[in-house]
């Protein structure tokens, strides 16, 4: 039982980390329909300027924190839109996505030649130590981690639905010839998306990266994990990516320790299979709500 | 472009990729291994292309259904099958296992079909990986045969080439006949609008689940013809990256053109290998020609040769005609 809650706890400290990766992926399909095939390279590539700032050059946390934020918001969210997206947002959706896997490839490659194609120890950042509740034992770490995502989430979520920005957000995300009507300045508010895609990916680094070794290609899968979480959730609502991002941790942590650890990552794309069979808006989604 | 086109604009490009598909043959052993590479990759994209560029569905499962068809020759081969049989196996098994996945779509569209084909695609990795007593696990199966007819050996590489070709040839022209036919024009029809087809009695189940058991049988045929070609098949070899160079061969070669697989499985292919001269930096210019194609031409590179028959190639008589009539 105590082993349960543990896995359990673990499991959800990455899957919350998997939800704001996913959370950013849902805002991105919402008010651009833009299906981001770089999502995970966008963890990727501030996980590694991180490393640059608070490894390399020995900068104290928190400013080598807000540059890795800044500077890579500035790049995946801002240059990725005014260069790549605002051209291609006319053409459709093939032609997008196939961009942003070029976008991917871009990144994971320059990062392997320009910089290492080792995997690079991450220091942690939050202590680790454990707490006793009882018989269970829990890792400091994974509960900060949850917690911080939580965080964040719950901003992002009050941003969404009390602030008159979010409040435009979603009306391109239900109904874009209205909003363009109702004076809302829609280019602007998908940039705002964008660069809040780009905010949250960063974050997401810091917390992921301790856990995995920072490699180049690691992207690939983290990517993958968030579209999972984005769909089994329902990838029309916030709540959905959150709840799609737990669901992908626990299912990852149990079946690994519980069944076997060759297949953990099929347990997720199973589900993922009966639920779009099922009820292919997602778990949580409503159908048509959001767009 | 309108379906009324001098012969000219119709065959030229069709002729130029096909000589270009001959050229190998007079190469050196490693660029004949590209252009053999070359050929499994357009047998393969000419079925995404039949999927997703006539009917519209998104498919990244053909990694798959390539593992499919490569793994039934590499199970059955040591077993005395003939390779040809192993090939028709490897074929339907994929055809059915497309219809499969055709389901899903009947259900599901865009990234979600995406999410639940690149799923299946996982799955299949997984499993290859997994099941060590059946598919030789990570270590994959050693020691592929090509064919051999008693009297003619394929075992050369131009031999091999040649071979594939024979392969080659009926499976562009049965495209071709499909893009053609009543099924081809129920394919577009579902593309361009699935309510208007189904209106029009279209039955959009048939043709959908249809679209992805052909277009998976074809990656059938590609995988069986790509286990002799490298003698060796492991399971990384089915994986995202496969399934997402399939889907940049259709799409920068062009989506839903005829030519467009050809172009495509021949950039990028060859693309990459001619940058390797600049060694480690070619997957980084690599991705910065798939940004820029793009960008500029996101009908993919056939875009460039309509630019150049508008331009240059005046259009026949009978169009003329026809636009006149139309204005």
């Amino acid at each position: 039982m105590a082993d349960l809650i543990q896995l359990l706890v673990a499991g959800l400290s990455i899957g919350a980390i998997y939800s704001m990766i996913a959370l950013g992926f849902v805002l991105l399909w919402q008010t651009s329909n833009t299906i981001n095939f770089a999502q995970g390279e966008f963890v990727v590539f501030p996980a590694f300027l991180m490393l640059l700032f608070y490894q390399t050059l020995k900068w104290p946390f928190a400013p080598a924190f807000t540059a890795t934020v800044v500077i890579s918001t500035f790049f995946l969210g801002w240059v990725v839109r005014k260069v790549l997206i605002t051209r291609l947002l006319e053409q459709g959706l093939l032609p997008l996505i196939i961009a942003t896997i070029g976008l991917a490839l871009f990144i994971r490659y320059s990062l392997q030649v320009f910089w290492t194609p080792l995997g690079l120890y991450f220091p942690p950042v939050f202590p680790r130590f454990t707490v006793k509740v009882g018989p269970v034992l829990l890792p400091m770490e994974e509960l900060l981690n949850l917690a911080t995502a939580g965080l964040i989430i719950l901003a992002v979520h009050l941003f969404i639905t009390r602030t008159k920005i979010g409040w435009g957000m979603q009306v391109i995300a239900q109904n874009r010839p209205l909003a363009t009507v109702l004076g809302i300045d829609v280019p602007q508010l998908v940039t705002m998306t964008f660069v809040l895609n780009a905010a949250l990916a960063a974050v997401s680094a810091i917390l992921i990266a301790p856990i995995y070794l920072v490699k180049y290609d690691i992207g690939i899968s983290l990517g993958l994990k968030a579209f999972y979480a984005a769909i089994i959730g329902g990838f029309n609502q916030i709540r959905g990516a959150f709840l799609g991002g737990l669901l992908v941790g626990i299912v990852e942590t149990l079946s690994a320790a519980y069944i076997s650890n060759e297949f953990r990552d099929g347990y997720a794309l199973i589900i993922l299979i009966f639920v779009l069979m099922l009820k292919p808006e997602g778990i949580w989604g409503k159908k048509e709500e959001w767009a | 472009m309108t379906d009324v086109q001098s012969p000219i604009r119709r065959f030229l490009p069709l002729l130029i990729l096909c000589g270009l598909l001959i050229l190998p043959l007079g190469l050196e052993q490693y660029k004949l291994f590209v252009g053999s590479l070359v050929l499994v990759y357009l047998i393969a994209a000419i079925g995404l292309n039949l999927t997703l560029g006539y009917a519209g569905q998104i498919s990244l499962a053909h990694a798959a259904f390539l593992a499919f068809g490569a793994y039934s020759v590499g199970i059955l081969q040591p077993h005395g099958v003939p390779f040809e049989l192993c090939l028709f196996i490897g074929a339907t098994i994929s055809f059915f296992f497309g219809l499969l996945i055709g389901f899903p779509a009947l259900r599901v569209k865009h990234h979600f079909l995406a999410m639940v084909t690149i799923g299946f695609t996982i799955i299949v990795f997984l499993s290859l990986r997994n099941l060590e007593n059946f598919t030789g696990g990570s270590f994959g199966i050693p020691g592929i045969d090509r064919p051999d007819w008693g009297f003619i050996s394929f075992d050369s590489d131009r031999a091999y080439y040649i071979y594939m070709m024979i392969w080659a040839i009926p499976v562009l022209a049965s495209a071709y006949w499909i893009k053609n036919s009543r099924w081809g024009r129920a394919f577009k029809s579902i593309r361009e609008n699935e309510l208007r087809a189904a209106a029009l009695g279209v039955s959009l189940r048939n043709y959908k689940l249809m679209a992805f058991a052909i277009g998976a049988a074809y990656a059938g045929i590609a995988g069986a013809l790509f286990a002799p070609l490298l003698g060796y098949i492991d399971p990384s070899a089915f994986y995202i990256e496969r399934t997402i160079q399939f889907l940049l061969i259709v799409v920068i070669g062009g989506l839903g053109r005829f030519e467009g697989p050809i172009i495509g499985s021949i950039v990028v292919v060859v693309l990459p290998e001619a940058l390797r001269a600049s060694q480690s930096l070619f997957m980084i210019i690599f991705a910065v020609c798939i940004m820029l194609i793009m960008l500029f031409m996101p009908k993919g590179l056939i875009g460039l040769w309509d630019l150049f028959v508008a331009k240059f190639i005046p259009p026949s008589t009978e169009t003329k005609a026809d636009l006149r009539s139309a204005e």
